[in-house]
């Protein structure tokens, strides 16, 4: 269970409608009992894809589809959850004209436990929100209820 | 005397909960085989066919091991090795 409250929301799909027709990314804070998160802050991050080596762009893919925080920002974002004495509990990003559902992309790099956010943008305007979670065997990639 | 590997809040709980764990070993190839023999389910979240996964990144103290040698980088004594992920995807 992800609760997301709704000025993290409204924070999330305007990050997703600035970054338009590129994905938008960045991190949720929070605290976690177990499963059940609750997020309390928004970072946004830059996406970087394109610009670290693992993550380079090729034929389809460029940051209209694909995004990555790299492991300094991560370092970085996991600082500034530290120094507010929260944790992070997931990440958000955007799918431009694209539905709110994870793609294979996303199952591939995912990490368990850990609320991943994607809203949906078309034509520019936030158009649905959905959370998943990675099962800890990796196969599936599941929808979180989202409260 | 043992390395630490310091793991992800992601990763703690195929760990018992740990968020470092102690390993002996050469180099960093070592320790992480140790580490995921030692917790069989981590192994699928760091290794694919049997290589790290592009998003998984290894720091020996505050060093990428990719501008080291990077899984033959040679441990010393009390260096602490971080799991620090990149957070990737897209549609």
């Amino acid at each position: 269970m992800l609760r997301l409250p709704e000025v993290h929301r409204k924070a999330i799909a305007a990050h997703g409608e600035r970054a338009y027709p590129q994905e938008a990314c960045g991190a949720l804070l929070g605290t976690a009992a177990g499963d059940d998160k609750r997020v309390l802050a928004t970072l946004e991050a830059a996406n970087r894809f394109g610009n670290v080596e693992e993550f380079q762009e090729r034929t389809g893919e460029s940051q209209a589809n694909r995004y990555v925080i790299p492991p300094e920002a991560v370092a970085r974002i996991e600082r500034e959850a530290r120094q507010r004495g929260l944790d992070v509990v997931g990440f958000y990003h955007s799918h431009p004209d694209h539905p709110a559902r994870p793609s294979r992309y996303d199952q591939d790099h995912a990490w368990p436990w850990l609320s991943y956010v994607i809203v949906a943008v078309a034509q520019g305007r936030a158009a649905g929100m959905a959370s998943f979670v990675l099962s800890d065997d990796r196969s599936v990639f599941a929808p979180e209820p989202l409260e | 005397m043992p390395n630490r590997i310091l793991i992800p809040a992601a990763l703690r709980r195929f760990t018992s909960d740990q968020n470092a764990v102690e390993v002996e070993a050469g180099t960093v190839d070592e320790a992480l085989k140790a580490l995921v023999t030692r917790f069989k389910p981590l192994e699928a979240h760091l290794f694919q066919d049997g290589k790290l996964r592009s998003f998984v990144n290894v720091f020996v103290n505050d060093e990428d091991i990719r501008h080291l040698q990077k899984g033959a980088t040679v441990l010393k004594a009390a260096d602490t090795i971080s799991i620090v992920p990149s957070i990737a995807g897209g549609s």
